[in-house]
């Protein structure tokens, strides 16, 4: 890797990329999947600078597409991020992002975090970022006593603080919080580390101290500290650029930066990866296992193409076991396919670790997309990788909203250039995460008991049980995650941040209800989410969403009924919902016909707004049982062990 | 490299950092003659210099910077070092 700061995983700027952004500025309307290709290049600072040009210019046509989601992000800083701003909206394609970027004028941080009337209080932004850099926090300089040393990091942290909170209650927003790079220079050298006035250890202890005392669970972490050592303290940090212009790191380190910065905010929208999709030959191990046999195959101890490739295996089963579903794609005969899985003692991935195993002769395009059907995701959840350039290249044309790393000729180097791709980024880890894996598997179990006996019978085998709670503190996390990233399932597609979730908790004019859903094969965790608006008469729905593996099982019945009863003894006459049409959610434009509304308009756009009359409402025999709880603690069954 | 290979390579860089198709090479070119030239853009036009050209402008460079014809000098004599 000669250039640190390289997007390496992407392929390289094209020469005629400046001619493709003018070509797009020309048409009247772009398609947002043709601007979003242009970003999956290796874009130097020109290139972004263009493409945010472009976005820019086509805004509001871009907005109006699928595909893309909004997001209107304010930067405060004590230094200049002139640009990181100009970077950040072509990087913020790359993750389906819609990004408008707001500066606040350099060092007037507290002016506009602190002022409900500031332009950042009026200016309806998502998220805030706070960028801060060590040297405008009074850390420049070594302490040479403890005392001072303390003293200075009290004042840093409760600046910080003060920043953070501005943006939590004054502007009431979702708040970034970075983590202070440190420079390269060392005072002392090893003994940095241990004598406490010294810059780095001062920062050390900064960027400890943050995390327990300035961060909440509702706002987000940045860890520039972490990506300037990635890259190497020595060149991150550039001090001419800094004397020059106040750059906190080196210009050609921007792309990377936002990079970075995008990846965090995309995660926090539920628009990062959900889905890994493995070749086999020559990327799970060495060799073609067609033509080598199963002894003939490298993998694992005695060669180091063979450990190259068990790492690769030991990365997926990590990330599988945090919630990331894992399939195979391959050109094999299936039999073969199998057969390392099955039989080869060195084999760490075995086949109940794969949610979907394709092996045939078909076109790898195709079958991604049936593994993407299969799983009940977009095509634009997964990450697909493979030795072969040929097929990368046929799948970035075919379906370029699938992530596909650039891979190197070297197998080691697959593990560094997945995790450095950082195609899973997450900002929080829910327990529906770590069992989703095993959800999958048990899901392909329900599939084949389906085939006997009649449905009816097979619902009430299941011996479901759901527990219906009002909105809290310990599903936030997961009620979050459901509603930024339910795309089929979902009536009108509102996204919400985790502090408006928290609002809502306690909010009278909301009635808002999660679902878990267990039955005998397991817990299938929260799996729908509904909000409604309350007022006296007539009761109408913000928000309704459900998991689709939970399809088929009546669920949404069950919910309408604890709605309609809770609606009933509040007084109400009558409930209403509203069906927003979007490129994902045709699976649910009959959902309130189904459930016995009836329509009373139709919207512009394709949108159809219904309606129910209590009176006449009255709730279905169900096979769930349902435990109604205030409290998920109490109540929330265990997951089964699998 | 000779001086008028040089400005090729460099006129190329400035059509693209400052978005201008038809700027025409002149040594006595400034920020002031060209529209997209501007002190964010100057940072990004240096940072592209240096990576096309392979060397790294100083901080005395930098300062002394008039016009484009100085800066293809230190080009001229600093990539051929």
């Amino acid at each position: 890797m000669n250039n640190p700061f390289a997007l390496s995983w992407n392929l390289p700027q094209p020469a005629d990329f400046r001619a493709r952004v003018s070509a797009m500025l020309k048409t009247e309307s772009p398609e947002a999947a043709e601007v979003q290709r242009l970003a999956a290049f290796d874009l130097d600072l020109t290139g972004l600078e263009a493409l945010r040009k472009l976005v820019s210019a086509k805004r509001e046509w871009l907005a109006g597409q699928t595909g893309l989601t909004p997001f209107r992000l304010g930067i405060v800083s004590s230094h200049t991020v002139d640009y990181l701003a100009q970077a950040l909206p072509g990087t913020a394609l790359r993750h389906g992002l819609l990004l408008d970027v707001v500066m606040a004028e350099f060092g007037q941080a507290a002016q506009q975090l602190l002022d409900r009337d500031s332009e950042f209080g009026r200016a309806q932004l998502d998220a805030i970022l706070i960028a801060l850099d060590y040297r405008a926090l009074g850390l420049s300089n070594p302490r040479l006593t403890a005392l001072d040393a303390e003293s200075a990091l009290d004042a840093a942290i409760s600046y910080a603080a003060g920043l953070a909170e501005g943006v939590r209650s004054t502007i009431g927003t979702c708040c970034v919080l970075q983590t202070l790079v440190p420079p390269a220079e060392s005072l002392f050298g090893s003994f940095d580390t241990q004598f406490p006035g010294s810059v780095r250890a001062m920062i050390e202890r900064f960027n400890h101290r943050v995390f327990l005392e300035v961060a909440r669970d509702t706002d987000l972490i940045m860890d520039t500290a972490s990506l300037a050592s990635l890259t190497g303290l020595s060149v991150w940090n550039d001090a001419r650029d800094w004397h020059k212009a106040k750059l906190p790191a080196a210009m050609d380190a921007m792309p990377l930066y936002a990079e970075h910065v995008c990846r965090v905010l995309a995660a926090a929208r539920g628009r990062s990866r959900k889905c890994l999709v493995l070749d086999l030959d020559n990327t799970l191990w060495g060799g073609v296992i067609g033509d080598d046999g199963l002894n003939g195959i490298r993998l694992g101890q005695g060669s180091s193409t063979g450990e190259a490739h068990l790492a690769l295996q030991r990365y997926a089963l990590a990330l599988r076991q945090r919630g990331i579903v894992l399939a195979v794609c391959s050109k094999n005969d299936e039999a073969n396919a199998r057969l390392p899985f099955r039989e080869h003692p060195e084999m760490l991935l075995r086949e109940e670790h794969i949610a979907v195993f394709v092996a045939n002769w078909e076109d790898k395009a195709n079958n991604i997309r049936e593994i993407a059907a299969t799983l009940n995701i977009g095509t634009d959840a997964l990450v697909f990788v493979d030795d072969n350039p040929v097929e990368r290249a046929l799948v970035r044309e075919i379906l370029p909203e699938v992530a596909v790393p650039e891979l190197s000729e070297d197998p080691a180097d697959y593990v560094g250039i997945l995790s450095r791709a950082g195609y899973f980024e997450a900002v929080g880890l829910s327990n529906e995460d770590l069992s989703r894996a095993d959800y999958y598997g048990t899901n392909a179990e329900r599939a084949s008991l389906k085939k006997i006996g009649n449905l009816e019978d097979y619902m009430a085998s299941l011996e479901m049980v759901a527990i219906v709670m009002p909105f809290d503190a310990v599903g936030r996390v997961r009620i979050t995650q459901l509603i930024n990233k339910s795309n089929q399932f979902n009536l009108t597609t509102r996204r919400y941040s985790e502090s408006e979730i928290a609002r809502f908790e306690t909010d009278p004019g909301k009635f808002c209800v999660q679902i878990r859903l267990a039955d005998r094969f397991g817990d299938n965790g929260m799996i729908s989410v509904v909000i409604y608006d309350r007022a006296e008469l007539e009761w109408s729905c913000d928000t309704w969403l459900m998991s689709c593996r939970v399809l088929g099982r009546r669920v949404e019945e069950l919910v309408l009924a604890h709605v309609a009863a809770a609606a009933r003894s509040a007084g109400a006459l009558r409930l209403t919902g509203t069906y927003l049409p979007t490129k994902k959610n045709s699976l649910v434009a009959d959902h309130f016909a189904k459930l016995g509304f009836t329509k009373i308009s139709d919207l512009t756009g394709g949108g159809t707004e219904w309606a129910l009359n209590l009176a006449e409402y009255q709730p279905p025999n169900l096979p769930i049982s349902v435990l109604y709880s205030s409290s998920a603690v109490e109540s929330a069954p265990q997951p089964l062990p699998v | 490299m000779t001086r008028e290979e040089a400005a090729a390579r460099l006129i190329a860089i400035m059509r693209d950092v400052f978005d201008e198709d038809d700027l025409q090479y002149d040594d006595s070119l400034t920020a002031d003659d060209v529209d997209g030239w501007d002190s964010l853009s100057h940072v990004r036009f240096l940072v592209a210099v240096e990576k096309e050209f392979s060397f790294r402008f100083t901080s005395g460079e930098i300062d002394g910077l008039k016009n484009i014809g100085e800066a293809l000098n230190i080009i001229v004599r600093r990539a051929s070092q």
